[in-house]
Order: C-alpha cells, then structure tokens, then sequence
C-alpha cells in the first residue's frame, strides 16, 4: 500500500514540480509550440531536399515529440532533487526505488504521448496532411507505447544524473541522435548500416515505422510486432534505469557526491 | 563594455552545456543535411548546410542562453544589483549577449572542419575579406538581437523557456537550412527583420561567391545599430514596469 502511494501521490507531485510550480502556460511553450515548430522545421527541409512528402515528417516529428518530455522529465526528476537540496534525503527515504521512480515515469510517459499526439493533430492541419479516420485508435497506441520506451530511455539518463550534473547535456544528446538516427528525419536506407542497425535498439525507431504503416492504411494488427519490438525496447530501457538507479545511487551515497555529482 | 565582453566570454567558453549546443548542433544538422541532400544535389548546397548549420548553432546558443543569464542572475540575487548600479544596464545587459553569440566562433570552425573531414566537402571561400568581415558582423548582429530579447526577458520569470520557442521558428525562416523559395511567400519580408538571415546571406555569398557579400554585411551592421536602440528603449520601458512594481526579482 505504501509502495502504491508513493507511486501515485509522489508521481504525481514530482510531475507538477517539473513545471515550476505548474505554470500551464509553460507546458505550451516548452512542449506545445516547440513541437509543431519543428515539424514545420523539417517538413520544408524535407520539401527542399526532395527526399519525402509531408506525412513523412509530420508522423516522425509527432511521434519522438513524446521523446522530449521522456528524456527531460525524467532527468529533472533527479536534478531538481539536487538543485533544491533534497536528493540525500530521498536517498536515504526507505520508499521502494520501484515505486518512486515508476511512479515518476507514469505521469512523464502520459505527459509525452499528450504532446505526441497534439503535434500529430497540428502538424497534419496546418500541413494538410490527410490521416484516414480508421487508423486514429492505432496511432493512439503507437504513441502510448512510444512514449513509454522513450520514458524507458529516460530512466536510464536520470539514473546517469545521478552521476553526472549535466543532466540536460545529455538529455539533448540524445534526443539529437534520435532526430538523426531513428528514422524521424532521414530514412533508414539514407543512413550508413551500422547507424541503421544501431536505430533497431532506440526508442521510437519502431513506433515511427507503425504510425507510417498506420497513416499509409495498415491495421493494428498489421503493426503488432512493431509495437511489440517498440515495447520490448523500452521496458529493457526501464529494467536498465532502474538498475543504474540502484548503482550510482550507491556508489553516490558511498562516495558522498551525491550534491556534487 | 570591451572587459564585460572578454570575461563573460571566457565564461560562455567554459559552459559544457552552452559547448554542447555549439558544437553538437552544427554536427546533427549539418550531418541530418548531408543524409537528405546527398541524392542529386551539388557540393554547393552541402557547402551552404555546413554555414547554415553553423548559424543554427549560434542562434541556438544566443536565445537559450541570454535567457538563461538573466534568469541566472535572478536567481541569485545579483539581477537588482546590476540594475541599481551607476553603470546603465543596456551596458551590462549587451557585452553578455554580444558574448554568447561571439562563441558561436567554435561553432563555426566545427561546422567547418566536420563537413570537410567526414563528408569531404570543403568551403571554397571565394571572397576572403567579405567572409572575415561577414563573420563579425553576423555574430554582432545576432548578439544584439540577443540583447533585444534579453530586454524582454527581464520581465519575465520564465525566461528561460521563452527563449526555446525561438529556436525552430528563425532557424525555419532565415534560411539557415531551408532555400527561402520553399517557404510560403509572406514569410521572407517576415525574415527581413533576423538578422541570421542575412549573416547567412553574407557568408555564404563570400564563400560560394554567388553575389556580393558586401550589401548583406551592411544590412547585419544596420540592424544591429536597429536591436540596439529598440532593445535600450524597451530595457527602459521594461526596468521601469518592473521597479514601480518591486517585481524585479520576482516577476
């Protein structure tokens, strides 16, 4: 009962704390505006490259803006701890590590699949891009599952900011190998092999290729073992951030670095 | 204004983070452009990508972290300090951001070398004199724009996110990396007024020598001369709101 609490009430509180105190407005221009923003992006440099049409950029771009607060979120849920002076006495809290960080990534994962999907909807209005009504349950859980990996992802660079105080440094290093890597922008047959090959391990790389599949008229089932290769990526992520977690949390209470990181 | 200038950029050059946005952007873009324009297109784009990329860098750098001065300063105390000295703010405010967008040096020289040690396109600089001005005069001019919104930004609390919003919509409409021609009409008069437009004008006009570069350095040196005025008058205007109301460390 008490691991479930923390898991809710303390997820939950965690979530709200990302957002200064929950200024909505800063919830649009964090993560709103700067998702369409960039679909725009490179829709017009796909359209100047000549290489895909619209749809192509507006799926990409809407599905790994689930990335963002995945990556974000879950890193600040470390680096705010430490910035307001509380990670050593969440340290040292008994609160199962499961429950505490599970129950911050559940709202992050919710939070990353709302923008996904508000950058899917605007993106497609204000480029005209025609999603047939049919495949909007799929690409509801496409980006659900999408954005659970990319918060997998995030658990593992929350556990390195236990280590590591450039959290945020991290976080975009990552999010630009997705931009680049995982079939966003560039299709995988642009890229070199092993960058290719390197992408079939990365959150969103699937979850993009079934949303296209959806757009293009697949079924879910037809898009199964995307999200089930989507999934099995991100819960590997999950099982590896919270081991890290575990790690460093050790060797930060060991070392006592845990404020100097 | 010349020693705030030379110590908030050795400053700026020793942020990790603000190293990151400088070098890894330029690396990304300039390596997102190769992948899509590598199909039928000539060295002459690629070359522009690597200057474009390398003025993303910049703008980059300049938005997210002119914000994030101001809101550093706030948060230690030290912004109602700075303003309550004798030295005008402006002064204070300027070299800061004139600071930032001058380590977008570093983002040139990697856009640079990146494309023309992994990708073999070399820059062929066609007009050296044009390009060793235009390379001043686009980062003085990016500054001031930084400055500009610096002014704003006083005013506000979340700053810091305020400055994010600009990334993609000046990197979209300037040309850094999209032809202009793509985008719909209206927006190049709106483009006009950055000046990452025409930094990339005159950069990429002096190295590929498509056209004088000489009118686009001009422009960058008008409009910096233009956000310096429009960013002193709303500091002003903005220093004035915010110490009639006591907000100045709150707002």
């Amino acid at each position: 009962m008490r691991s479930l609490r923390i898991f809710a009430i303390g997820g939950w509180l965690s979530y709200r704390a990302l957002f200064g105190w929950l200024n909505p407005y800063l919830f649009v221009i964090i993560l709103l505006v700067p998702s369409v923003t960039q679909i725009l992006f490179f829709a017009y440099l796909g359209r100047a490259a000549g290489v895909e049409d619209d749809t192509f950029y507006v799926v990409g771009n809407a599905v790994v803006a689930a990335a963002v607060p995945g990556l974000f979120g879950m890193a600040d849920t470390i680096t705010d701890e430490r910035y307001t002076h509380t990670l050593s006495l969440l340290v040292v809290s008994p609160a199962s590590r499961v429950a505490l960080f599970l129950g911050r990534a559940a709202p992050v994962a919710v939070n990353g699949a709302i923008v996904a999907g508000f950058a899917f909807v605007v993106g497609s209005l204000l480029l005209d891009v025609s999603v047939p009504a049919s495949s909007f349950p799929g690409l509801a859980v496409t980006i659900l599952v999408t954005a659970f990996a990319c918060t997998g992802l995030g658990l593992v660079n929350a556990s390195l900011g236990l280590r590591w105080r450039e959290s945020a440094l991290l976080s975009n290093m990552l999010l630009y190998f997705l931009l680049l890597a995982a079939g966003v922008n560039v299709p995988l047959d642009l890229l070199p092999g092993w960058l290719s090959t390197i992408a079939q391990g990365l959150p969103v790389t699937h979850g993009v290729e079934a949303a296209r599949e959806l757009v293009a008229g697949a079924s879910l089932a037809d898009v199964a073992p995307l999200l089930g290769a989507e999934l099995l990526v991100g819960t590997i992520y999950a099982t590896v951030g919270l081991f890290f977690v575990r790690v460093f949390e050790f060797q930060g209470r060991r070392g006592a670095s845990l404020e100097l990181a | 204004m010349a020693m705030g200038w030379a110590i908030h950029f050795k400053q700026e050059s020793r942020n990790p983070f603000f190293l990151w946005i400088l070098i890894c952007t330029p690396l990304i873009y300039a390596t997102i452009a190769y992948f899509l324009f590598r199909g039928g297109t000539d060295e002459q784009t690629l070359a522009g990508a690597a200057i474009g990329s390398a003025l993303m860098g910049i703008w980059s750098l300049t938005t997210t972290a002119s914000a994030a001065a101001l809101a550093h300063r706030r948060r230690v105390g030290l912004l109602e300090l700075l303003v309550a000295a004798p030295v005008p703010f402006w002064a204070v405010l300027a070299p800061i951001t004139i600071a930032i967008s001058a380590v977008g040096i570093y983002s040139i020289a990697t856009s640079l070398l990146y494309t023309r040690l992994l990708f073999g396109v070399a820059l062929p600089i066609e007009n050296w004199p044009a390009f060793v001005a235009a390379v001043p005069a686009s980062i003085l001019a990016i500054g001031m724009l930084g400055f500009l919104l610096g002014a704003a930004f006083v005013r506000f609390r979340a700053a810091w996110a305020v400055g994010n919003l600009f990334e993609f919509p000046v990197w979209t409409i300037c040309g850094l990396l999209i032809p202009i021609a793509v985008l719909p009409a209206w927006i190049e008069p709106v483009s006009w007024v950055f000046a990452p437009t025409w930094g990339m004008n005159a950069m990429r006009d002096a190295a590929l020598g498509e056209s004088t570069a000489w009118d686009d350095i001009a422009v960058c040196l008008g409009l910096t001369v233009a956000y310096c005025v429009a960013g002193a008058v709303l500091l002003r205007f903005f220093l004035r709101s915010a110490l009639r109301r006591g907000t100045l460390a709150l707002t």
